[in-house]
């Protein structure tokens, strides 16, 4: 049973890092691909409809993993006290640009949130992705299962570790990197003209920062994380995840040269699930590393209730599966690229 | 530990004072919304469709900033009362999951088709919309009810070996006979809201001689249905709410009405200062017999008062709670007067003349607001000094790592953001209401469905 909510977990973050991946994308690239008022308009509207609703799954994955994993909740969110706060406020930065920024018909007003809007995206791309670094990595839990990180120590090597330290920098980096190619794919097949132009090229030089990056990550994560390759011993079915992301990252590319722009994105989206599926296997039956690995908060120890697991299932089940439909609706409806004259109202809240 | 504490009680009221701003309206918004679409629908006269427009635009500025202050709530639980949700969050964590799962997805998808999409949508479709946004805030509006509910009066769980507490019935934690109650009160005091919002910008317009077909409508429909919430805000939620703080929370009741000795006959205090140095209420303005009779319906039945109980069983915060209860009761009597007077001149025909009941229509729209963080604070000290009745104390439920510069930090962090939120808020609806109705029907943001239609 707490394999299968570690699983949902998991399902409903990789959901989020998909859909929610390619708007945070979309806003990191903001003025790479967007030169003009309009440009920017029209590159706002391929996520205007759908940012919001990208957004709750981040909501939904965490009230989930609160109900299944208590201690796991109330662990890592005081330990990642400051971190979190920040992305809280980054979110809140977030949703109101996108929201007031067609509230006035003002180069200066547009030009600030739009401006915010990318400044935020860029940074919860990198934040998001040192969040999974720290993860990975472990962090000082002790006995109580309790922790607290300072934001960042002298960024050396060694046990040292901040929230903010080479590692996990280097997560979030290669995190913007991924992102940034996925939702430039995504702004691709959403419009047409010099924004899909430039989206095309800001795809093809973050492939390569992509590739270099997730290279030696794979390899400093074996070193820092040893339980992953343990974990691929043990099982080595799972070595099909890792396949995976390569096959996304290698179709990408193939995917693009042949101008198949829904196809690169899916394998974008395949890239990414195949990375973060790799990386869930691999702390697994850990949910949050400790550095001393005897105090590692796991499926069994974070667990809550059996009950509560039991009846929680049958509304999940139900309440995913509508929420999938207003999905495929709404995202029907959005159908088809962008025009360039169209107004980038954006939805949602 | 202590004023680590403190920090962490004052970000948790600040940021959900603050939240809890934007809900109530959204919440009342979206049912009067409802109402003018649903004339619409049935009569065709495009007058409320219009009125609907307008009050769309306000609901969208609204509800956005419902929506990024409302993300830090959830994260909270976790931040900062670590503790509380380790223990607790098998169960609550349930209520707050089906939040997101159920209504977070609904509205989301809805809110953007509703605000942009009439005209792909069409008249029917549109209506359906609307009902999604509403049924998506009034059921959100629930769950939040219900975990809190909990907290009031846990049922439906038990404790598991290691010491936390587990979900024992589903059923029991969602039909808590408290959250039935609270929430009916509550969406009650979101619908109040609503109403005299939409009732003072239709007051302005007739005052300003501007939009007048449109003032009136507001006007109406705030004060017809605003009376019939401000009286079932009294009768009987409140009075449900009040039987239940007596049968449950007995010394929450003794502290809301400043009753320092068990008595007989008790009275009841209508002003009055609680002195808790020399336990008792100073200048008080009581009724006689009419707590006891309000509390039992016997006029000499006898109340507890503070006394009865041992002191550490007290909210810690008596005066504050006191204060609290007594503004929300005070403000809610106000407004059934209020909306009382202005339903019988609506009736009588007089109303949209009436300069006075304008102007008192007008100013009256921050009071719900008052009355709506009055009434939070009163369930939320009352509950003190536990943060889950009976169950687990407040001093117990704080992150044990999370230290008081920490959390001022980032208290400091939120107040300077929220300041700024409130700035953009009453700038940009003070800019819709300027604009007026008028424009809001010729305006291509809601005409046209911008994204939608490639």
């Amino acid at each position: 049973m707490e394999t299968l909510w570690f699983c949902i977990v998991a399902v409903m973050v990789a959901m989020y890092v998909l859909l929610d991946g390619f708007d945070l994308g979309a806003g990191a690239i903001h003025f790479l691909v967007a030169k003009t008022a309009d440009e920017r308009r029209q590159a706002l509207a391929t996520i205007g409809p759908v940012w919001d609703g990208n957004e709750v799954w981040l909501l939904a994955a965490g009230g989930v993993l609160y109900f299944a994993f208590p201690l796991l909740y109330a662990s890592g969110f005081s330990g990642f006290y400051l971190p979190l706060m920040m992305v809280l406020w980054l979110l809140i930065l977030r949703g109101t640009s996108i929201e007031f920024r067609n509230h006035i018909k003002n180069g200066v007003w547009i030009l600030f949130w739009d401006f915010l809007f990318s400044l935020s995206s860029l940074l919860l791309a990198v934040f998001l992705g040192a969040a999974l670094g720290n993860v990975v990595r472990g962090v000082p839990l002790d006995d109580s299962h309790y922790f607290f990180e300072p934001l960042w120590t002298n960024f050396q090597f060694g046990d040292n570790t901040g929230i903010l330290d080479w590692y996990t920098v280097l997560v979030g980096v290669t995190a913007l990197a991924a992102l940034m190619m996925h939702g430039s794919l995504w702004v691709q097949m959403k419009t047409e003209g010099p924004v899909a132009r430039r989206a095309s090229s800001v795809a093809s030089w973050t492939w390569w920062a992509v590739l270099v990056l997730t290279g030696l990550l794979t390899m400093i994560s074996f070193r820092v994380q040893p339980q992953i390759i343990a974990n691929f011993k043990t099982w080595p079915i799972g070595y099909a995840l890792p396949a995976l992301a390569i096959a996304g990252i290698a179709g990408v590319q193939f995917e693009l040269r042949r101008g198949k722009e829904l196809n690169a994105v899916l394998s974008s989206c395949l890239y990414l699930v195949g990375m973060l599926t790799s990386v869930v296997f691999g702390v697994y039956p850990m949910v949050l590393p400790a550095r001393n690995p005897a105090y590692s908060l796991t499926i069994t120890n974070a667990k809550a209730g059996d009950y509560g697991l039991k009846i929680g299932l049958v509304w999940w089940v139900i309440g995913i599966a509508l929420a999938t439909g207003y999905f495929i609706y709404v995202y029907r409806t959005f159908a088809g690229k962008v025009s360039s004259t169209s107004d980038s109202y954006g939805h949602g809240d | 530990m202590g004023s680590a504490l403190d920090v962490h009680r004052l970000h948790f009221a600040f940021t959900v004072t603050f939240h809890y701003l934007f809900p109530q309206l959204t919440m009342g918004l979206a049912l009067l919304i409802l109402i003018l679409k649903t004339v619409h629908l049935r009569t065709g006269d495009d007058h409320y469709n219009h009125a609907a427009r307008f009050w769309a635009k306000i609901f969208g500025i609204n509800f956005a900033i419902g929506v990024v202050t409302g993300i830090p709530m959830e994260f909270q639980f976790g931040t900062n009362w670590a503790e509380f949700s380790k223990s607790a969050g098998g169960v609550i964590g349930q209520t707050l999951a089906m939040e997101g799962v159920f209504s977070f997805f609904l509205e989301s998808s809805f809110l953007g088709l509703f605000l942009f999409g009439e005209k792909r949508l069409g008249r029917l479709g549109h209506w359906v919309s609307a009902f999604l946004v509403f049924l998506g805030s009034w059921m959100s509006g629930y769950l939040i009810v219900a975990t809190d509910a909990w907290m009031q009066h846990p049922v439906g769980y038990r404790v598991l070996p290691d010491g936390q507490l587990g979900l024992a019935s589903f059923w029991k934690l969602l039909l808590n006979p408290w959250a039935r109650g609270q929430y009916a009160h509550n969406m009650l005091g979101a619908v109040q809201t609503g109403c005299f919002v939409m009732a003072a910008v239709g007051a302005y317009y007739l005052l300003a001689h501007r939009d007048l077909l449109f003032g009136r409508t507001f006007v109406r429909l705030g004060v017809a249905v605003g009376i019939i919430a401000a009286v079932l805000q009294l009768m009987p939620t409140g009075d449900i709410q009040g039987k239940l703080i007596a049968e449950h929370q007995p010394v929450t009741l003794a502290a809301m009405e400043g009753l320092f000795v068990s008595q007989e006959g008790a009275p009841l205090a209508i002003v009055g200062q609680p002195n808790l140095d020399k336990r008792r209420l100073d200048n008080p303005l009581q009724i006689p017999n009419m707590l006891s009779f309000l509390t039992y319906r016997k006029w000499s039945a006898h109340v507890r008062g503070l006394d009865a109980f041992p002191q550490d069983q007290w909210p810690d915060r008596i005066e504050l709670l006191y204060f609290s209860y007594h503004i929300m009761v005070g403000l809610g009597t106000i407004f059934i007067a209020v909306m009382g007077f202005a339903a019988i001149l609506l009736w009588r025909k007089r109303l949209y003349e009436s300069r006075w009941m304008l102007w008192l229509l007008m100013l009256c729209a921050p009071m719900p607001y008052i009355a709506n963080t009055a009434g939070w604070m009163t369930a939320e000290l009352g509950r003190q000094p536990w943060l889950i009745y009976g169950l687990m104390r407040t001093a117990s439920g704080a992150s044990p790592r999370v230290h008081a510069g920490s959390a001022w930090f980032t208290l400091l962090g939120f107040m300077g953001m929220y300041t700024v939120l409130s700035m953009l808020w009453l700038f940009l609806v003070y800019r819709e209401i300027d604009h007026g109705p008028e424009v809001a029907v010729a305006s291509p943001v809601l005409t046209e469905t911008p994204v939608l239609a490639d």
